[in-house]
């Protein structure tokens, strides 16, 4: 059985991780999560990119965030990609399948999946 | 919404808006009634409002005039002869004791009652969007009862976040575990 014991153990990992993490993420993932976004699918969405995104070994470089309705409720699950220096990145209609090709493709290896963008729709 | 949890997930949200730095999200399930209530120490809501909350063209958001979370959520007690009511304290009215408690009743037995789902992800979902807000979720019925309480978790922690992807891979584990784990 899993126990808070458990915690400690990962507190001792983390904290050699900390000082390596600040200050270093520039990638920003946005998933709206708003009731038309949950409605329409997107709390697999939000799951698949923290899991894809950890197993990438991105974590340094991406974090993913939550937000509310983004006003294109007919697209939902939205997910809004901001890096710096860079345009912004709109995926639309996204599954949980969708959004591993995104962190591969996109956040890994710096290709925009084209064909999930809000300007292929 | 096709679960339950997905309305908790959603409804949870409005906690987070009010400011609340402690969110209890309970299930309990006895003789086919289910009762969920979501409690928060957010800013609470004033008499006014509170009348016009399961108006769906009265809304927090601004990116349009419609909100649809409270009243999707009395849809889904009220088609199984359920019931929903919502209680608050505006932080104006009551600087120490203020909140909202949102009580839903449910006919499990019924035809258009609408499964609970999957729970474990609407908590990951919460401590990856809002680590700095305290939960207590339980989930009891005849069967099984499943509890999680982050000030514990927190307690162990220190300042390691909820959301740190260790953590969450655990809470899923934790839950996931006391969900499965049923007596025969």
């Amino acid at each position: 059985m899993k126990s808070l014991a458990e915690l400690a153990a990962i507190k001792a990992r983390m904290q050699d991780k900390v000082a390596i993490r600040e200050g270093s993420g520039n990638i920003r993932v946005v998933v709206g999560m708003a009731t038309c976004g949950i409605a329409a699918g997107a709390r697999p969405v939000l799951s698949a990119f923290v899991e894809a995104v950890n197993a990438a070994d991105l974590v340094d470089k991406v974090t993913v965030t939550q937000t509310g309705c983004i006003g294109i409720c007919q697209y939902e699950p939205v997910v809004e990609i901001f890096e710096d220096g860079k345009d912004k990145v709109t995926y639309v209609k996204m599954t949980a399948e969708k959004a591993k090709r995104v962190v591969h493709e996109h956040l890994k290896n710096g290709m925009v999946v084209e064909e999930f963008t809000i300007g292929n729709k | 919404m096709k679960e339950l949890s997905l309305n908790i997930l959603d409804i949870t949200q409005n906690s987070v808006t009010a400011g609340a730095t402690l969110i209890e999200i309970a299930l309990v399930e006895e003789d086919g009634v289910l009762t969920l209530t979501i409690t928060d120490n957010g800013c609470g809501m004033s008499r006014e409002t509170l009348k016009t909350v399961t108006d769906p063209f009265y809304t927090t958001r601004t990116t349009r005039k419609v909100g649809m979370g409270i009243p999707l959520l009395q849809l889904a007690a009220e088609q199984t002869g359920g019931t929903l009511q919502i209680t608050s304290v505006a932080a104006a009215d009551d600087p120490l004791q203020h909140g909202t408690v949102v009580r839903a009743t449910f006919d499990t037995r019924h035809i258009d009652m609408t499964p609970v789902g999957d729970m474990v992800a609407t908590i990951e979902t919460l401590l990856q969007g809002h680590p700095e807000i305290d939960y207590v979720f339980t989930h009891k019925t005849s069967d099984f009862t499943v509890e999680m309480d982050t000030r514990q978790m927190r307690a162990v922690l220190g300042d390691v976040a909820l959301n740190a992807p260790d953590v969450l891979i655990w809470v899923r584990g934790y839950l996931s575990e006391q969900y499965e784990h049923l007596p025969e």
